[in-house]
């Protein structure tokens, strides 16, 4: 029995198996009251057995058990036409493309301030505690306006949202690379040194290297915050489409299912792209030389 | 190094040229040419007498006389019917030019003998940048009259600020006392409390970490319609959005924290014959601290987050996320700014203030000796 309460995947289907049946208690909990509303007020005779049949199975619930989520879901992604615009996979695909953008915009432009910043004093001096001080902002809180004043000049659909998600990965790519573009220790500097190396060679031989650790570690972070500002940036404006537009529209006309299933959907989303960068950030390790 | 003068040169040639052909923007404002001539003193002085900068009065004197430039630039654009021509923008340019350089300068004093001196440069220098950046906003918002809607001026956003302090203030009553406040203390609270009581599981642990460590890339500020619907528009709503959200940082770094403990240290109790609640007050909880202080700064800009954005999915006539939404549709994006600013205020003091306790709690930690 030991490699049972030892084994990590028993443990999490554990904790799985008892939130399941947790959420399943909780919506009937949570329903109950409207219900039983709704029963008196109709003069409906009913036990509990009814009761909680009917809670697991209402059209608006406070709280939908899983199974009618899980319903929902392939209905929306299954059942329909992708281009549909009840169809998830498309509201998660507007979301994800945006999210990509907004991560490529946000990681190069967090790369080049990085080498700027390890390269030139000054720099170092004077921007760094500024994007240190500016992860203590709420900043998607300007998120909203980002998307009203460029709506103004007229660029509208991706871009803003890209340009929010870019804004809140760029942070921790320009932090974590610092880091890392400073992490060859200095018997490895020394020794280019001694090769005459050049400031080029330099970086591309030694501190790039050298930074590709830090480098996944902070992508990691801020594609899960990328995905974040794309939902964030659907919300105002009312944009028609994305996940963001889904919670949105469901909080307007009470579809609590489609809610959840949005979040379902985004969860998975937000899983699916760090597991793609932990992938890419073995194959990259593997190439390099790195044991795992 | 080498290049000192090459910039001040630049400068001066400039200053030169724009005063020869365009030099009609010196003389709106009172005052403004003599300011906008103290630049040009100082970087004559320079080409003359280089070392001047080397020395602490130089390097002040340089920077009072080019901030004076700044002023003359500002004082200029700001006054009445100003006939704004091309010489102005060489001297901003030209001057901006100068003042990098002069950051380079005060970046580059040797403060490794002098700690007082160190805090101090590395307090002067963002705070030059910072200045930089604001006075190229206002210079540049002003003189080319971009509309208010795009982007509004600096000054006209303390403006905004100023005359809207009452309902700033309601908003950071509403948004930060009772929201954020509420739900840090309910999340942090209880992703600590659940993480002492997991870990004298393992099973539990093995499973809670890896499922804690997933949630904190989910995006849960998504919960924040559901909680809307349930808790109602009030601040009860968005207190459980940001206690959801601080949730499993706290959870998975006092877990973490608390296995950091060494098993020396571990031993050595057990050797003093201390039970579980000893050796968890006297030595386990102490090791994790740096681990819980971490997840509270991480949580102190994450419950603002959380709190702002639940606003936007329904409040009562008051929140930042409120007035920043509602603000944005009647295009007084002034007032947008001040409530952002006011945002970003408080986000930093409060992390400002946890990271004064984290000092006052772990400054006996490895992590603070160094350096």
């Amino acid at each position: 029995m030991n490699w049972f309460r030892n084994s990590s995947f028993v443990s999490i289907t554990t904790v799985l198996a008892f939130t399941a049946v947790f959420w399943y208690a909780a919506a009937v909990y949570l329903n109950s009251a409207v219900l039983i509303d709704k029963y008196e007020r109709h003069k409906v005779e009913w036990d509990f057995s009814k009761l909680v049949d009917d809670s697991w199975s209402m059209d608006r619930p406070i709280m939908p058990a899983p199974h009618q989520i899980i319903l929902d879901l392939n209905k929306s992604i299954f059942q329909q036409k992708i281009s549909s615009k009840r169809s998830l996979v498309y509201h998660g695909w507007v979301t994800i493309s945006s999210t990509m953008v907004g991560f490529a915009m946000g990681a190069i432009l967090g790369i080049l301030l990085s080498v700027g910043i390890v390269h030139v004093p000054t720099l170092n001096k004077s921007v760094l505690p500024w994007i240190i001080a500016s992860q203590t902002i709420p900043i998607l809180a300007i998120a909203p306006m980002i998307i009203v004043v460029l709506g103004a000049i007229g660029v509208t659909g991706l871009l803003p949202k890209a340009i929010i998600s870019a804004y809140l990965c760029f942070f921790p790519i320009a932090i974590g690379m610092v880091k890392g573009l400073r992490s060859p220790d200095p018997m490895h500097l020394d020794l280019m040194k001694t090769y005459n190396a050049t400031k080029s060679q330099f970086f591309w031989k030694l501190r790039w290297p050298a930074s590709t650790p830090f480098l996944f570690a902070s992508f990691k972070v801020s594609i899960a915050i990328s995905l974040v500002g794309a939902i964030v940036g659907e919300l105002p404006a009312g944009a028609r489409a994305g996940l963001g537009a889904r919670l949105l529209t469901g909080s307007y006309y009470g579809q609590t299912v489609q809610i959840w299933s949005a979040l379902i959907v985004a969860s998975l989303v937000a899983g699916t792209l760090v597991l793609l960068m932990t992938v890419l950030e073995r194959r990259v390790q593997k190439r390099m030389g790195v044991q795992l | 190094m080498k290049n000192i003068p090459i910039l001040n040169w630049i400068f001066s040639i400039g200053f030169v040229i724009q005063f020869l052909f365009s030099r009609d923007w010196m003389f709106h404002g009172v005052g403004t040419l003599w300011y906008a001539l103290q630049p040009f003193i100082a970087s004559v002085l320079v080409i003359l007498r280089p070392t001047v900068i080397k020395g602490m009065p130089g390097k002040i004197m340089i920077s009072l006389l080019i901030t004076s430039g700044c002023l003359a630039s500002l004082n200029s654009v700001h006054s009445v019917e100003p006939t704004i021509s091309w010489g102005i923008w060489l001297y901003v340019v030209t001057l901006v030019g100068l003042m990098w350089h002069l950051m380079g300068f005060w970046s580059s004093v040797d403060t490794r003998l002098n700690k007082k001196m160190a805090v101090a440069i590395n307090l002067l220098v963002p705070v030059l940048f910072g200045g930089m950046l604001l006075y190229l906003w206002e210079m540049l918002t002003v003189g080319f009259e971009v509309p208010q809607v795009l982007l509004p001026s600096p000054s006209l956003i303390g403006i905004a600020f100023a005359n809207s302090l009452e309902i700033l203030w309601a908003d950071f009553q509403q948004t930060f006392m009772k929201a954020v406040l509420a739900g840090f203390f309910l999340g942090c609270g209880s992703g600590f409390i659940v993480a002492v009581l997991v870990d004298k599981i393992p099973f539990l642990q093995r499973g809670l970490l890896p499922l804690g460590n997933l949630a904190s890339a989910l995006p849960i500020v998504g919960v924040a319609p559901i909680m809307v619907m349930w808790f109602g528009f009030d601040w009860q709503s968005k207190a459980a959005v940001v206690m959801m959200m601080t949730f499993f940082p706290m959870l998975v770094n006092t877990l973490t924290g608390l296995k950091s403990t060494e098993r020396m240290e571990l031993d050595l109790m057990h050797s003093y014959a201390a039970d579980y609640w000893q050796m968890l007050i006297k030595v386990r909880l102490p090791n994790a601290l740096p681990f819980i202080f971490n997840a509270l700064k991480i949580n102190s800009t994450l419950a603002l987050i959380g709190a702002i954005v639940a606003e936007f999915f329904g409040t009562p006539i008051v929140g930042m996320g409120f007035r920043i939404s509602t603000e944005i549709g009647r295009m007084n994006v002034d007032v947008v700014w001040a409530s952002i600013a006011v945002a970003a205020l408080s986000g930093s003091l409060f992390y400002a203030l946890l990271a004064f306790l984290e000092r006052q709690f772990t400054g006996w930690h490895p992590s603070f000796r160094v350096g």
